[in-house]
């Protein structure tokens, strides 16, 4: 467990230095071995539908790709940086106006280059996803994959 | 003889153009991504116009792949929209004039959106179009793709559902 804490500290630093990520205001609340959990505030900038208020599905699906990448880059047999090769979204409900959104990602398996992730957004309501999504990453091997 | 003479291209292009914008300009996330839309008689194209914030790895440097995805649904979703309208539009159904930010079309939904990721988006400018494959009454399917430099070779490719809304227009209510 504790070997893999250089590598968190520094998928951290590459994630909160994505430009990206800063201007959407995503804050990343935890990462560990194969999962990241990050929040996106309520921001009037990113509305999809004035009428509504509701954030529009892009910047949800942002908050899924970045939150899934550094559940890749956390995982001990993996390291960033990472790519997105295929990533399917479902869009459940609409988020609820003027809530944060938290995404939370799982890196559930990886080979030798390329990884699985399976991942939900939320608001306040954790009843129901707002968005969930299941993709495949590629990634740069890291240490410990050489045998 | 009775044939009526076509329209002064002008009515045409304000006509067409002020609905579109009515599409587009209401929406801040599309302002966000800085996003614009060209039309050539029916076809859009989507335009995103590269600035730093939208870099996902600073390292390559390479485009966000959550903006990728955006930009191709909000293409989508466009395009869908316009498709929805355009009838309306040209046979006089629809007055652009009336469309405004409380009252506009009425967009539809993403149900959900497979994006391919082909290769990494450069630090330039990108262009998307969007084909409507399957309308009905329920739901769309819409292939996206979008490019750079070569028309070609698209760095990502997108297939999404939609929602159709249940009445033509969204009245201010």
């Amino acid at each position: 467990m504790a070997e893999t804490e250089p590598q968190i500290a520094a998928a951290r630093r590459m994630f909160a230095a994505i430009p990206q990520v800063a201007a959407l205001g995503i804050v990343i609340d935890e990462m560990a071995p194969g999962k990241a959990r990050m929040t996106m505030p309520y921001d009037a900038r990113l509305v999809g539908d004035p009428v509504t208020g509701v954030i529009h599905g892009g910047a949800v699906s942002t908050l899924l790709d970045t939150c899934s990448g550094a559940a890749v880059a956390c995982h001990p047999q993996a390291a960033g940086p990472t790519a997105t090769i295929d990533l399917r979204i479902n869009y459940i409900r609409p988020a609820d106006p003027g809530q944060a959104i938290t995404a939370r990602a799982e890196c559930y398996h990886v080979t030798r280059s390329f990884a699985f992730i399976r991942a939900t957004a939320h608001d306040d309501d954790t009843s129901l996803p707002v968005a969930e999504a299941v993709g495949t990453f590629t990634f740069e091997a890291g240490p410990r994959v050489a045998t | 003889m009775t044939r009526k003479p076509p329209e002064p291209v002008q009515v045409v292009k304000q006509r067409r153009d002020g609905a579109l914008r009515a599409l587009v300009d209401g929406i801040p996330y599309i302002r966000f991504l800085g996003m614009e839309v060209e039309r050539r008689g029916d076809e859009l194209t989507a335009l995103l116009r590269y600035a730093d914030h939208l870099i996902g790895d600073p390292r390559l440097p390479a485009l966000h792949g959550g903006v990728t995805a955006a930009f191709l649904e909000v293409t989508a979703i466009i395009e869908l929209g316009w498709t929805m309208i355009w009838e309306d539009l040209e046979a006089k159904r629809l007055d652009p004039s009336s469309l405004s930010l409380q009252h506009m079309p009425r967009l539809p939904r993403t149900i959900d959106l497979s994006v391919d990721y082909l290769r990494p988006g450069l630090p330039r400018d990108a262009y998307a179009r969007a084909r409507v494959i399957r309308s009905g009454r329920r739901y769309a399917s819409v292939f996206v793709e979008c490019w750079q430099d070569n028309r070609a070779r698209p760095f990502a490719q997108a297939t999404g559902h939609f929602t159709m809304p249940t009445e033509g227009h969204r009245g201010p209510q």
